[in-house]
């Protein structure tokens, strides 16, 4: 019994802490938020089209981003530099991206 | 997931107003129902000015509004315009004209709510939180950025100082310096020689110099095809070496000799008058000569006394805040950060960074704590791209790249391949630009 205790409160401490590494209590920024606005470097200000050669990401459809983005980190789908960046990333932090940058107004 | 921003607007449109505001965003509300943040207490919206428009400052006053827009960002700079380093060299080549790599602060103000102010810093007081402008006003701040770039060591070179730049530019602060090169480069007789002497690690943009070379070599390969370019490098080795070594042969022939340090790269002196190299294998006399010098974190960062022994400011590598003033932050080239290059994609990166921990600090928030990321693309001709990147992570208070992540553009690649970089060079440009000035 104590030891089931001991076991759920570690589970129970687990689960508070994990939360915080992809997605934010209410009102803070998001690891997912903030790592999206490095995208926007490349591939333009709030993943709206800049009007060069590299696509835009907002509203990009979730899970044919996520699909893209694991396919490129294993190197499945050729890549100039995506595969250098995906490599970069969990696939939950990939996930997590994906699902930000898919609630942006294309 | 919660999204603040919409939740924010939300409760704003139902006219909670004030304290559901207030409370949302982790602020006190005081009598008179203005809110007011935990570092500013009961003196209404935070403070924060932010001193230097290039890449870093352009980026961390833009996303602190984006992050919360009732902060009060006053950003400091004075140029009303900007000519970026990127893409600068593929204007030197004639790729791209001066209003391309030219950006403004309209959107800034007029579209984000920042405070711009054309003015020069003259002095900041750390532990009263004031800076001096030279305009004579004083401004207090809760938190202070600086991103104030590089400034170079003119001493390191013997015959080479700030009163010879006019004949001998470095152009490693695009502007009149860029414009000055241009023109020396058009006006060198028909197979005349250029040298130019990149500097030793750690400097501004390390593919920078090479990507120069590239570009001077196209514009010579087009309109001066005898000329003769000599890389007399301070360096054994350079950013993407394999990479550009191979696109000059390809391209450029036997047009480029690079000289590495310890074969007579490494020079002694300068003549200004006759434009000569002097080594220990040898002298050099240059029809037009770049000299970049070695280089120290920006005025304003010895002025404020954020700089170590080395002359570069030591931060928190995942706040940036300094480690010698406390609510002060620098970002950019002058920082210390890590394994990252000091390039403009990773000061904007860290603006970012720098902004949501600000942000999340004034709010009594937890911080995010995302990667950082750097991309550098280099063009080695027009049609001809070469690219770095790296996605970073903290380790033991030390930025780090992941591991396995990153690297370089692969060897061998055909012109499909250096064609789709090229054109995603200019793509990056249209995007960061875009990204912190032109939305």
């Amino acid at each position: 019994m104590q030891k089931t205790v001991s076991r759920l409160a570690k589970i129970l401490a687990i689960a508070a802490i994990a939360p915080l590494s992809l997605t934010a209590q209410a009102g803070e920024i998001s690891n997912a938020e903030l790592s999206a606005t490095t995208c926007f470097q490349c591939h333009g200000a709030e993943g709206k089209a800049a009007g060069g050669a590299i696509p835009p990401l907002a509203g990009y459809p979730e899970a044919i981003m996520v699909q893209q983005m694991l396919d490129m980190k294993s190197g499945k789908r050729p890549t100039t530099v995506m595969g250098r960046h995906a490599k970069g990333y969990s696939d939950d932090e990939i996930r997590a991206i994906a699902k930000y940058l898919a609630t942006l107004k294309p | 997931m919660l999204k603040r921003r919409s939740l924010i607007k939300a409760l704003a449109a139902t006219g909670f107003g004030g304290s559901a505001l207030a409370t949302l965003s982790g602020c006190q509300v005081t009598m008179d129902g203005v809110k007011a943040s935990g570092a500013s207490a009961a003196k209404g919206p935070a403070r924060v000015i932010v001193v230097g428009g290039g890449f870093g400052g352009s980026s961390v006053a833009k996303y602190l509004k984006r992050f919360d827009s009732s902060i009060n960002v006053t950003l400091i700079e004075p140029q009303k315009t900007y000519m970026t380093c990127p893409g600068s060299n593929w204007y030197l080549a004639g790729l791209v004209d001066a209003n391309y790599i030219t950006q403004n602060y309209d959107a800034l103000k007029t579209k984000h709510g920042v405070n711009v102010v054309h003015a020069t810093v003259t002095a900041v007081n750390a532990a009263g939180k004031k800076v001096t402008l030279s305009d004579g006003r004083v401004l207090d701040y809760d938190k202070l950025v600086v991103s104030p770039g590089i400034d170079f060591k003119y001493e390191a070179i013997q015959g080479y100082s700030a009163d010879v730049i006019d004949q001998i530019p470095h152009a490693y602060k695009a502007g009149p310096q860029t414009e000055l090169l241009y023109k020396q480069i058009r006006a060198m007789p028909q197979g005349g020689t250029f040298v130019i002497c990149p500097p030793g690690n750690p400097f501004r943009c390390p593919p920078g110099p090479y990507e120069r070379v590239s570009m001077v070599a196209d514009y010579f390969k087009k309109n001066n095809p005898t000329a003769k370019i000599i890389v007399l490098d301070a360096k054994d080795k350079f950013s993407k070496q394999g990479l550009f070594v191979e696109g000059w042969q390809q391209l450029y022939g036997d047009m480029i000799k690079w000289i590495p340090a310890s074969e007579g790269g490494k020079i002694n002196r300068i003549d200004a008058k006759t434009k000569t190299v002097y080594t220990d294998f040898g002298d050099y006399k240059a029809d037009v000569l770049n000299i970049i010098p070695p280089q120290k974190a920006g005025k304003l960062a010895f002025d404020a006394g954020l700089v170590n022994d080395k002359g570069w400011c030591p931060v928190n590598q995942q706040t940036f805040e300094s480690k010698i003033h406390p609510n002060v932050y620098v970002i950019g080239d002058s920082c210390v950060a890590g394994k990252m290059p000091k390039s403009g994609h990773s000061a904007a990166s860290q603006g970012k960074m720098c902004a949501a921990s600000i942000v999340s600090a004034l709010q009594g928030k937890n911080a995010p704590t995302a990667k950082n990321v750097n991309t550098c693309y280099s063009l080695v001709g027009s049609d001809y791209g070469i690219s770095v990147a790296a996605v970073y992570e903290l380790k033991e208070g030390a930025i780090e790249g992941v591991k396995d992540a990153g690297g370089v553009s692969p060897k061998g690649a055909d012109a499909a391949f250096r064609k789709m970089e090229a054109n995603y060079a200019y793509g990056w440009y249209k995007s960061i630009a875009m990204d912190l000035w032109n939305s």
